[in-house]
């Protein structure tokens, strides 16, 4: 059995069907869970006070805006290879989703830098790639839609999207590369003396496997949809052939 | 029940709303448009078999 089966549209819908339930409950689960857990069970930071509760937003959803761009990096590189129309599909599907954390990310950073930093937006490296990010999303949708070629589409697409994941990349690494800006270092490491305190951690990674999971189910969910456009369009498109033969 | 967030009350309640709200209509708009789409495809092959 080859991961390239699931490429067959048919395939991908009688194998997502049982799963979406699933993970919509569980990502609801994790999400509501989480979110009661950080916001009425976990103390005020030392010196953000209760701001330090917007973490449980901002950190999960910053994490989820880059990596549906790099989902959808890899899946643009499986069109441009193989030329597998669900791969295509599925990156066209995750980029709603992707603006959406990537505008949850930018709002929860602005409401929380007014009172942290005295403003609501600052030209820092980190903040400008991915305010760069988010038009990089607004842009690829934009030229799905405007192309009438669903191959072409995706062909263009893909190239845009891999200028775009310089953005992506940045936005994560630029904090460790570049110290001038005002954003302070990532809040998730390995080393736990910079990792956030325990207490904050525990339900940041329970909104963190939340967003996940809430990612995947609305990605599974629009691939879905995309795919029964493109079976609605083929079957217009047979009608009026029909149509015109007789 | 409310935890008490001081000067940042507002900051913080407006964060979580704005943010909730946002993943919410997303959720919203893509079920509806799955459910309209689902619909529109059952039509689409009814009339190619018929």
């Amino acid at each position: 059995m080859s991961i390239w089966e699931y490429a067959n549209p048919k395939k991908f819908v009688e194998t997502t069907t049982p799963l979406l339930p699933w993970t919509f409950g569980l990502a609801g689960l994790c999400l509501v869970g989480g979110l009661i857990w950080g916001f009425f069970f976990t103390p005020d930071d030392y010196r953000q006070g209760a701001t330090v509760k917007i973490i449980y937003l901002h950190v999960p959803s910053a994490l989820m805006a880059i990596n549906a761009w790099l989902m959808m990096l890899v899946a643009s590189l499986i069109w441009l290879v193989r030329r597998h129309h669900v791969s295509a599909l599925a990156a066209r599907a995750a980029a709603p989703v992707g603006v959406t954390m990537t505008l949850v990310a930018l709002v929860t950073g602005a409401i929380w830098g007014q009172p942290m930093w005295g403003t609501w937006w600052a030209w820092d490296p980190r903040l400008t790639s991915f305010l760069i990010l988010f038009l990089f999303y607004l842009g690829y949708m934009a030229l799905w839609e405007a192309i009438a070629d669903p191959d072409t589409a995706a062909d263009l697409t893909s190239v845009l999207c891999i200028v775009g994941s310089v953005f992506a990349l940045l936005s994560r690494y630029a904090v460790n590369f570049w110290n001038q800006g005002l954003h302070q270092g990532a809040s998730l490491s390995l080393d736990a003396e910079k990792n956030v305190a325990d207490i904050f951690y525990y339900p940041l990674l329970a909104c963190i496997a939340g967003f996940v999971l809430l990612f995947l189910a609305l990605v599974l969910l629009r691939t879905r949809t995309e795919i029964r456009v493109r079976r609605i369009r083929a079957l217009e498109l047979r009608a009026r052939r029909a149509e015109a033969r007789t | 029940m409310m935890p008490d967030l001081g000067p940042y009350a507002g900051p913080v309640i407006w964060a979580y709303v704005a943010s909730i709200g946002l993943i919410l209509v997303l959720v919203l708009a893509s079920w509806r448009r799955a459910v309209r789409i689902r619909r529109a495809l059952q039509q689409a092959e009814g009339q190619n078999r018929g």
